[in-house]
């Protein structure tokens, strides 16, 4: 290594790119900087949101096939076709059909579901807030059992100490991510339910009732997310800042809660983001097996029927969430990171 | 033998210029150093030259243009460390083979073979892995595999600056010798201007994108007329010298970015300019050029103030 | 060492043949499972339907009467191929993507923005929005699967293609003329091969379970055909009668998910031992040998080394030793440089004397004392001393900066800590720090995180972290190493008004000699973990006494070296770590080496006026320089 160590890289190179990385450093100091930020993220969240439309909108129409003679059935007469056409608004040129779709979805109209003629965004406000009210908890629990399940294990196998613990831990979390949470459901329905009648069978009645959805949510996201807990904190405690710390003997204590937990942050709250989002998927096989009244329970029964109204507006919700929440999660670790602000501009 | 000829190359990434109008020849059979801190833009001279980074400028071979491919292969890059130029997965004898063209089999076998020779590196070692080999063996490979592609020019970006010093001298040796041997014009890009004047025969000293002074090694180093070249030879350490921690030559400040635009870019460090000498206002409102009518010029409105000959021996 | 036992490994038989033999039976099922239990899985018998687990039927029957255990074991053709398939889908979509976004510049920039939003659903969303797309079925569900698994195909491949792009091999192809498709398939596809086969593994098993969650779901294969998911589904709806009927698909289900886990898992372990793995052989070193004492007895010295040696115990029991055999002394107010190659040791030495040496590594030392504490056994007062008199810069400046915590923080917490200073004082004291090594608006600095510094800034203030105890020693890591020349003037100038500020003693490393010459009053000279020579710098330079230290200043190129002639170069390696040698670890490289250099290792011995060696033919003549011969090249 050398004074003038210029290794040669991708495009912005050290060569070229140190200047106006710290000039535009000093460019955005200050409150500009959040603002730029915040825009940015807002502008990405937007975009996202009209993919999100697009691809929905689009659905409908890739699917090969006629749509709504497939939902009214084989009996139905071309006249009753064109007509249901009409009233639906799908003889309309696409560009058309797509501005009313995304003004509809703006001002809460999801239009009707084909099978049961009620309107969508009904069924979404009814059910929608049951979903999150498994997820959220699902999620608060991850966190609180992965962050410090990986970290422990992490400084207890550090330089290739405790291999038992390491063993235990990968063989553990493998098993654990290796149980869909649907086939844990049905297991503990089939212990706490059927065979102890600890818990209620189905639906939402009390507090009672989460016990057993929550914790068939939580096992397969709490491995994976304290295995990548370990490993971000294996990064962690290797860094030159640590043995710094180290070096100026400052208390064990001091030194997790200063060094170690905001730096390990960052990577651990990006996955957990990924891990939240894959819950408010979970919870759709979850529900099914609970009968949990959310939008799971109704989304595989529309796809069935072919309802694409219905189809069209859950996927929507349960994207925009996904999307919000990454939105969220970004602002957050800007707060509790600064580089990552930079990083990403 | 050829020369190289380079004008007004420009090098932008996005809105940051990283080369701003660098010009120089290179006469046949000779060796430029290019001398800089980090920043200043030598490495990525050397990249536009490869074609490693889209530039800006006009660069010819004798007279040649170098914009083709074809072309480019007349020009080959040296890296800095041996360890990431050579794939991890490919024995050296593949390693060299990548640079030959139109060779196959028993022949390009028997061509690899006698350009490690060339390199004074054993034969038997074309079956091992670069990870099997030293940091000095390593940069010996990448140089052969670069005499493969039979360049015209080679471009040597700080070959020597991770290895260890006792194993430099070989890497150094080797270079010259096969610049000797092969008649290879070089520019030879360093940050160690001990190993540079050792190497070279003309000198361009790099700030900020530019060149801000150019001349034949032995003047640029035993008469520096930019300040900046001053400080920068003020500050190699030497075995024994203890000029380091002498006053001569300090830089004015500790900024690290260059000035912004509209003057000299060294100003805020210049320990003959503004910072030092309130009065000396042009250095801020007028950007100093290179008058390149004679051989050894410099970027600096008060180069010529610096008669006396300060180099590191006086 | 305790690194000789080796107890049996828990995971190890998890971990080692057992997926593989797993893996064995599933694909032993899939290929033979329908021809054998064909029958009685598709025999329905009425009499016999929807039984619980029995003699006759260990699963259950479903409605038909048709044996549940033979419907999951021939439902493993239908559960794996599929997945495979899938796999394969989402492999080949995924990582063309990724190899196009890493390459292309502008396109690389759509697709990647596409990467990212992609990879931010549940690929169970993805799957259902598929599934509806590609209808319901076999076919469906495979694709579904495969296109929610494409972005993260993508996103490893883009992410590993990038690296690999950016690697000088890459570049070096594209300057020797060769083209996009050369270098895709000669040096990017092998290089990223690995990982991306592992991922791949590992999402077999995903897609078993994502199969059988979107059949549980309904939306999979389609009766009479059946897969694991299907028959779950199957299961459920009679849970609360036979409930046993749920259990062969359940564990058909996870075996299949932990065998590919486990298998990706067991490959990552092989491709990172392979990576990590020297070819060397496996050495037990000998004990150091009893070499005479330094001058002195190290009475009222500030660091007194004896006989210091530092191993390292890799998990498969290999010892090394970096550092062999090391004794020094450093008195109050000197400033002592040690000079080595990479690998010689050096940093270590001042690791240990920091005690930053961290499992595996071990210090064994007869002696090793740092002012009145004894740091082989330290208590909790060592703590305190240490962490009010010891100071130490590091090597990469910005690394040691913690990136999370204001520059502020990084000053104050020594003094609050080991002086017990309140804050607002600590915090005065920090802006002097700041102000003693010349950083300009410290205030505001102070507020400031590692990013907005520059790197000579984020050294300077790393020296000031130094300045906020009561330093005795400052130990430098290679501190102007990352630095380039103008910077790294600035910092040995500070370093040296600071030294002569605060009377701390100094122990500077580096590989440079001309550097060291700079700074200290005495240098040390170290290879292959030993001290080969220690003397006071003007007679360490004028006149070596070891043939190394003679070729290390002859080697370094100074101002105004004759340009006719050659340098002098000694090719060749140090002995690592694991080498274990009867004699002069120099001796392979050595121009006077001769048959007792080779079997016999010279002491450290005390030549004239505190000068010490470790040689046994010195160079006594000054300039007596030890090459020419068979040396250059």
């Amino acid at each position: 290594m050398s004074a003038g160590h210029e290794v040669a890289g991708t495009p912005p190179a050290k060569d070229g790119a140190e200047p106006p990385a710290r000039e535009g450093a000093r460019r955005r100091a200050g409150a500009g900087r959040w603002v730029v930020f915040a825009g940015r993220r807002l502008v990405r969240l937007v975009l996202s949101l009209l993919v999100l439309l697009a691809a929905t909108f689009i659905m409908v129409h890739l699917i090969p096939g006629d749509p709504v003679q497939t939902a009214l059935g084989d009996q139905a007469t071309p006249q009753m076709v064109a007509q249901r056409r009409h009233e639906l608004g799908l003889d309309l040129p696409l560009p058309e059909q797509f501005w009313r779709y995304v003004t509809g979805v703006v001002t809460g109209d999801f239009g009707r579901s084909i099978v049961t003629e009620a309107p969508v965004a009904d069924l979404l406000t009814t059910r929608f807030p049951n979903t999150l009210r498994l997820a959220g908890p699902a999620f608060l629990l991850v966190v609180l059992i992965a962050m410090p399940v990986g970290l422990f294990t992490a400084v207890r196998t550090r330089g290739g100490r405790g291999r038992h613990v390491r063993g235990w831990f990968v063989n553990v979390t493998g098993l654990l991510n290796s149980i869909p949470d649907y086939v844990l459901a049905t297991v503990l329905s089939l212990v706490f339910v059927v065979t102890i009648k600890a818990f209620p069978a189905a639906g939402d009645e009390g507090l009672s009732s989460y016990v057993l959805p929550v914790l068939a949510l939580v096992a397969g996201p709490a491995a994976s997310l304290s295995r990548i807990v370990r490993v971000e904190a294996l990064k962690v405690l290797d860094a030159e800042y640590v043995r710094a710390a180290k070096a100026r003997r400052l208390p064990t204590g001091l030194r997790y809660w200063r060094y170690v937990l905001p730096n390990m942050m960052t990577a651990s709250l990006t996955y957990g983001t990924m891990i939240l989002a894959g819950l408010i998927a979970g919870t759709v096989l979850v529900e099914n097996v609970f009968g949990w009244p959310g939008v799971g329970t109704v989304i595989s029964q529309a796809v069935i029927q072919k309802d694409y109204p219905l189809i069209q507006g859950i996927l929507l919700v349960l994207g925009a969430a996904v999307l919000l929440l990454n939105m969220v999660v970004d602002v957050v670790l800007g707060v509790l990171d600064p580089r990552s602000r930079l990083g990403e501009l | 033998m050829a020369a190289l000829s380079v004008g007004d190359l420009m090098v932008r990434y996005g809105s940051v210029t990283a080369v701003r109008g660098v010009s120089f020849d290179v006469a046949a059979g000779s060796v430029l150093g290019l001398v800089g801190e980090s920043g200043s833009g030598k490495s990525t001279v050397a990249r536009a030259l490869v074609g490693l980074t889209p530039a800006t400028g006009s660069m010819r071979i004798d007279g040649a243009d170098l914009s083709s491919r074809q072309a480019r292969r007349r020009v080959q890059l040296v890296f800095q460390d041996s360890r990431s130029s050579l794939d991890p997965r490919y024995t050296v004898e593949q390693c060299v083979a990548e640079g030959l063209t139109g060779v196959r089999g028993r022949a390009a076998s028997a061509r690899v073979a006698e350009l490690l020779d060339l390199v004074s590196l054993d034969p038997a070692v074309a079956g091992s892995r670069p990870g099997d080999l030293s940091g000095g063996q390593r940069q010996r490979v990448a140089i052969a595999r670069a005499l493969a592609a039979r360049p015209d020019v080679v471009i040597a970006d700080e070959v020597t600056a991770s290895l260890d010093v006792s194993v430099q001298a070989v890497v150094l040796n080797l270079l010259r010798r096969l610049r000797a041997e092969l008649g290879l014009t070089m520019i030879f890009i360093s940050h160690n201007l001990a190993v540079v004047e050792y190497m070279c025969d003309d000198l361009a000293v790099m700030f900020d994108g530019r060149i801000v002074e150019y001349g034949a090694v032995g003047e640029v180093i035993g008469r520096p007329e930019h300040p900046y070249t001053r400080s920068l030879l003020a500050a190699v350490p030497e075995i024994g010298q203890r000029r380091l921690l002498s006053e001569s030559d300090v830089e004015a400040s500790a900024v690290t970015d260059p000035a912004s635009a509209g003057g000299c870019a060294y100003r805020l460090r210049c320990p003959i300019g503004p910072a030092a000498n309130p009065e000396r206002e042009i250095c801020v409102t007028t950007e100093p050029a290179a008058t390149a009518a004679h051989a050894h010029h410099a970027a600096c409105h008060f180069a010529r103030e610096l008669d006396h000959p300060v180099g590191p021996r006086g | 060492m305790t690194a000789a036992f080796r107890g049996p490994r828990p995971g190890r038989l998890l971990s080692g043949g057992v997926p593989l033999l797993l893996i064995l039976l599933f694909v032993f099922l899939s290929v033979a499972g329908p021809s054998i239990w064909g029958e009685a899985a598709s025999a329905s018998n009425v009499a016999e339907a929807n039984q619980s687990i029995s003699a006759a039927h260990w699963m259950g029957t479903d409605d038909l009467g048709r044996d549940i255990l033979a419907r999951t074991l021939v439902a493993t053709r239908n559960s794996l191929v599929l997945a495979v398939v899938a796999t394969i889908v989402g492999g080949c979509v995924g990582i063309g993507l990724g190899l196009l976004s890493a390459m292309s510049r502008r396109l690389g920039r759509a697709l990647g923005a596409l990467i990212n939003v992609l990879i931010a659903f549940p690929a169970l969303l993805l799957a259902i929005f598929f599934a509806v797309l590609f209808g319901i079925g076999s076919v469906g569900s495979v694709l579904a699967v495969g296109a929610s698994f494409a972005p993260g195909f993508a996103r490893i491949t883009q992410t590993l293609t990038a690296s690999v792009v950016s690697k000088e091999y890459v570049e070096a192809s594209r300057v020797l003329g060769r083209g996009p498709i050369y270098r895709t398939f000669r040096h990017i596809l092998p290089n990223i091969a690995e990982p991306v086969v592992l991922y791949s593994t590992i999402h077999i098993g995903t897609a078993v379970l994502a199969l059988s969650g979107l059949s549980f779901l309904g939306l999979g294969v389609q009766p009479p055909v059946y897969d694991w998911g299907r028959l779950l589904n199957d299961g459920l709806t009679r849970i609360y009668v036979t409930p046993g009927v749920a259990i062969a698909p359940s564990i058909a289900i996870v075996l299949a998910g932990l065998t590919f886990n486990l298998a990706g898992e067991r490959l990552s372990d092989l491709i990172a031992g392979r990576r990590s793995a020297p070819s060397a052989r496996r050495s037990q070193p000998r004990p150091a040998e009893p070499a005479p004492d330094p001058a002195g007895d190290g009475g009222g010295a500030l660091v007194d080394v004896r006989h210091l040696r530092v191993t390292y115990a890799s998990a498969d029991g290999r010892v090394t030793t970096p550092v062999r055999d090391v004794s020094f002394t450093l008195a109050p107010k000197e400033r002592v440089g040690i000079v080595g190659e990479s690998g010689s040791g050096k940093s270590l030495t001042a690791a240990a004397i920091a005690q930053l040496i961290e499992e595996p590594g071990h210090v064994e030392a007869e002696r090793l004392r740092f002012m009145d504490a004894d740091l082989l056994t330290p208590d909790d007062s060592t703590r305190h001393v240490l962490g009010r008199n010891m100071a130490m810069v590091f090597q990469d400046p910005g690394e040691a900066l913690n990136p999370a915590i204001k520059i502020g923080t990084h000053l104050i917490e020594p003094a609050v800590i080991h002086l017990r200073e309140s804050k607002p004082d600590a915090k005065r004291k920090a802006l002097d720090a700041l102000r003693a090594v010349a950083i300009t608006d410290p205030a505001r600095r102070f507020e400031q995180h590692r990013h907005e510094l520059s790197g000579g800034m984020k050294q300077r203030v790393g020296i000031a972290i130094g300045l906020m105890g009561e330093a005795r020693l400052l130990i430098a890591d290679e501190p102007t190493t990352a630095l380039d020349v103008t910077v790294q003037r600035q910092i040995l100038r500070l370093v040296d008004r600071l030294g002569a500020r605060t009377e701390a003693g100094l122990l500077f490393i580096s590989h440079d000699i001309a550097v060291v010459s700079e700074l200290c009053d005495r240098i040390i000279v170290m290879y292959a973990g030993f001290i080969v020579e220690e003397a006071a710098t003007a007679d360490l330079l004028e006149s070596p006494a070891h043939p190394y230290t003679s070729v290390l200043l002859a080697a370094s190129p100074r101002m105004g070296l004759d340009k006719s002639r050659p340098l002098v170069a000694i090719d060749g390696r140090m002995p690592g770590p694991d080498a274990d040698l009867p004699g002069c670890y120099f001796a392979a490289r050595c121009p006077r080496a001769d048959a007792t250099c080779l079997s016999d290792r010279p002491p450290l011995r005390e030549l004239a006026d505190g000068r010490r060696a470790a040689c046994w033919h010195p160079l006594t003549e000054p300039g007596d320089v030890p090459t020419s011969e068979g040396a250059t090249i």
